[in-house]
């Protein structure tokens, strides 16, 4: 990308009919760290790459539980992801207060969505630069939405975003028709499977991914999974490697 | 100039503000709120100003269902209008058109609810087709004893809540006890106004995913509780002892109809601010919500003492 | 002419004791209005968090609000700090502001908390309705207070506060025992306090958890 006349400001046109500052923010969510989001008929998890800015430094956290029943994997620009975050969190509190139930998973995203939204309709705001996937539980079942800086929102059963990401998603597109039935565990191995595909040097480690489960049945909790909880998964993948078909990415 | 919505949250609906409520109450400026109203001044300022009632606000009339009428509360309604600049705000005191018990209980497949539908004005029976028992999401019913004019308001707010969910149609509609909830908020953030809504409601229904079935009951400051049988106003003394007696939540749709109708007939019998007209209304998971039309029940006034008042007692006329 | 008033007096009694490694938080389930009972199977007692209980009677409609404000923002601490509950003394402080920030229109509530401090000890703690208050060993509140009161005092007491070097408010019985104590407690008030009856519902905290028990009344 680069410049041209119509990106000194969101609210400008080019006349092709884009947003390019719109466009230059969705181009942040690429750059993220890639996440991985699937569900069946029962759970849905995220599965997520962190980053470390040096060798010295703690890894980023890239996935957040926001209520009891739901979680987020943010891709892009971490602390408009950590605004967003507590926007929605608030949200979720808000509803349980006034209604002592969950907010539904697809009333929290469209909220962030029209929140967004406005970004890009205001000469004087900047479009986050974070795009996220949504998970959690209701009275519907289990949803995985994903957000991104131009307001928009879909629904998916499996989708991967933020860098090589490309390569997750291909892995996904093979075999989300198998999701709908799987366990939680075979759920997990196959966010794990796609996150690996999208990871520098193809590598999965405890310090650099974690994992957020949300299902119904059990305490309908959502569970974020971090560091040394996340072995018995990896050694698992790792044990599965071998009879893994290749992926041409 | 744009009407002031006491505390409108823009996703939560009118009258849930959650912090803004407490930030209010904190300045203590509710009770000297200047009037910024200009119109509302012009429009009066040839009128003959009342004297100002020494009332403070929270200093109103009892809480009584029967409010005698009293030439007082029009002075006290000229002084609400005719306040001068500056006067503090007035709150609603007392009811003036009330509507009187709500019964309700469960039963093997959901509940039922009853209420006659006189809308009294003190004691005078002012509207007899008030329906009490309104319908508020797909599996709920709402009843309310009290102010008639408090209760459309609410019913008002439930149906912007209600149709946001059918607007929006994407399988999420509001269950019994959220609509419990979210009254309960309501209500009670009113009483920290020192402006109540002057009603005691009863929220009925069913769960539609697990058919549980649901019954509570909240009153103008908050107070709230779920059972298995509720009664508001003269109910509560009147007819909770009979549903304790004879109430199980397995009984048929046969039995809770004649435990609601003998409950209704000892109500009317003993409550003067009632009529013999009565609406019905049921939630059940298979057959859904369903609000009779109005019934009377058959009465018995001929006893002897009714019709002879005075044959035991010698010498009076 | 009477006054129309915010508060209402809807009853109800709680106890709580501390233990060396438990605490056991107690209330009644009635709830009453005047003369009349309004339902004899209502909580008053909240789980907070996995080490901390609060109980509170008094005006229904301020315990509700209470006890959704206090739940609200132990959840925006757990937010907050990486998932990490609020701690039992933190709890405490954060419930006597919450009551003191409504000094001037006070929440009509009696309260009691009652939970684990970092040390794995039972703590209690007992409020006015303003938010001043006081970790104790033992502490009862609401309407069968002067009944109970009396009653924990020469069972269980504890150390003088004044002692120096100080010695452990907490009660030497063991958690049994101390259940035992409450039961007979609410049992004697419910005798003689018609705001007090129907049930009691008995929350031992101790180090597998939060426990919830339910012992019957008599109804009259």
């Amino acid at each position: 990308m680069f410049r041209n006349a119509y990106d000194t400001d969101v609210t400008t046109w080019s006349p092709t009919g884009r947003l390019h500052q719109v466009e230059y923010a969705m181009e942040a969510v690429k750059q993220g760290s890639a996440a991985v989001g699937l569900r069946s008929k029962t759970h849905v998890v995220l599965a997520a790459l962190k980053r470390a800015p040096s060798e010295l430094a703690s890894f980023q956290q890239k996935i957040h539980e926001l209520d009891a029943h739901c979680g987020v994997a943010l891709s892009g620009l971490t602390a408009d992801g950590r605004v967003l975050c507590r926007y929605m969190r608030g949200e979720c509190l808000n509803h349980r207060f006034v209604y002592e139930s969950p907010l539904a998973v697809s009333r929290l995203v469209s909220r962030v969505a029209d929140r967004s939204q406005v970004c890009t309709h205001r000469s004087y705001k900047r479009p986050y630069g974070v795009g996220m996937l949504v998970a959690g539980v209701d009275a519907t079942g289990p949803r995985l939405f994903q957000t991104d800086p131009s307001g928009n929102a879909y629904e998916y059963v499996a989708q991967a975003m933020g860098a090589r990401s490309q390569a997750a998603r291909t892995y996904l597109e093979r075999t989300f028709e198998t999701y709908a039935d799987a366990t939680v565990d075979a759920l997990c191995q196959h966010a794990l499977f796609a996150l690996k595909e999208s990871a520098q040097d193809n590598e999965l480690t405890t310090k650099n991914c974690s994992l957020g489960i949300a299902g119904m049945g059990d305490d309908g909790r959502f569970k974020l999974l971090d560091g040394e909880a996340l072995k018995p998964y990896l050694d698992k993948l790792a044990a599965d490697d071998g009879g893994a078909q290749p992926m041409d990415t | 100039m744009q009407p002031s919505l006491p505390s409108h949250h823009p996703l939560l609906g009118p009258d849930t503000a959650i912090l803004a409520a407490q930030q209010q109450s904190a300045s203590a400026s509710f009770f000297h709120n200047q009037r910024t109203n200009t119109a509302h001044q012009d429009a009066n300022s040839n009128a003959v100003l009342a004297p100002a009632s020494g009332a403070m606000p929270f200093t109103v009339a009892p809480p009584q269902a029967h409010a005698p009428f009293d030439a007082g509360a029009l002075a006290f309604d000229a002084a609400i209008t005719n306040a001068p600049p500056g006067a503090p705000n007035k709150h609603t005191t007392y009811p003036y058109v009330t509507g009187t018990s709500v019964l309700a209980i469960k039963y093997k497949d959901g509940i039922m609810m009853a209420a006659d539908t006189l809308g009294a004005y003190g004691a005078t029976k002012r509207y007899k087709s008030i329906s009490r028992i309104v319908p508020a999401a797909p599996t709920t019913l709402v009843g309310a004893g009290g102010e008639i004019s408090d209760f459309q308001y609410i019913s008002k707010l439930l149906t912007e809540l209600n149709d946001n969910d059918v607007i929006r149609d994407d399988g999420v509609v509001l269950k019994p006890r959220e609509v419990f909830a979210y009254l309960q908020r309501v209500m009670y953030n009113r009483r920290n106004k020192f402006d109540p809504l002057w009603n005691s409601l009863v929220v009925g229904g069913v769960d539609q995913a697990t058919g549980e079935a649901f019954l509570g009951t909240c009153s103008m400051i908050g107070v709230s509780y779920t059972d298995s049988h509720v009664a508001t106003g003269f109910g509560n003394h009147l007819a909770r002892p009979l549903f304790r007696n004879e109430q199980r939540d397995d009984m048929t749709e046969q039995e809770a109809r004649a435990l609601l109708e003998k409950a209704l007939r000892v109500c009317y019998y003993r409550d003067k601010n009632s009529i013999n007209k009565f609406v019905i209304g049921t939630v059940t998971k298979e057959s859904g919500m369903k609000v009779s039309e109005p019934f009377s029940l058959s009465t018995e006034w001929g006893y002897d003492a009714f019709v002879h008042p005075t044959k035991h007692a010698l010498g009076s006329w | 002419m009477s006054t129309w008033s915010p508060y209402d007096m809807n009853g109800g009694t709680c106890v709580a004791v501390a233990g060396a490694d438990y605490c056991i938080v107690a209330a009644d389930t009635r709830l009453s209005t005047g003369f009349s009972i309004l339902t004899r199977e209502h909580t008053k007692v909240v789980t907070l968090s996995d080490a901390c209980v609060l109980a509170s009677a008094g005006f229904e409609g301020d315990r509700k609000q209470l006890h959704k404000v206090l739940g609200m923002r132990q959840q925006v601490f757990a937010h907050n700090h990486g998932g990490k509950p609020m701690s039992c003394p933190a709890m405490a402080q954060m419930l006597s502001n919450t009551l003191y920030f409504k000094r001037f229109f006070p929440y009509y509530t009696f309260n009691l908390l009652g939970g684990l401090d970092k040390s794995g000890k039972g703590a209690v703690y007992t409020y006015d309705a303003i938010g001043s208050y006081e970790r104790t060993g033992y502490a009862c509140q609401g309407s069968g207070q002067a009944l109970i009161m009396p009653v924990l005092d020469n069972q269980l007491k504890s150390a003088s506060p004044l002692l120096y070097p100080p010695v452990s408010s907490a009660t030497p019985l063991t958690e049994a025992q101390a259940v035992d104590l409450v039961k007979d407690c609410f049992a004697t008030a419910g005798e003689r306090d018609i705001y007090t009856g129907d049930a009691v519902e008995i929350v031992v905290i101790n180090r597998n958890g939060v426990r919830r028990e339910t012992m019957p009344l008599k109804l009259d």
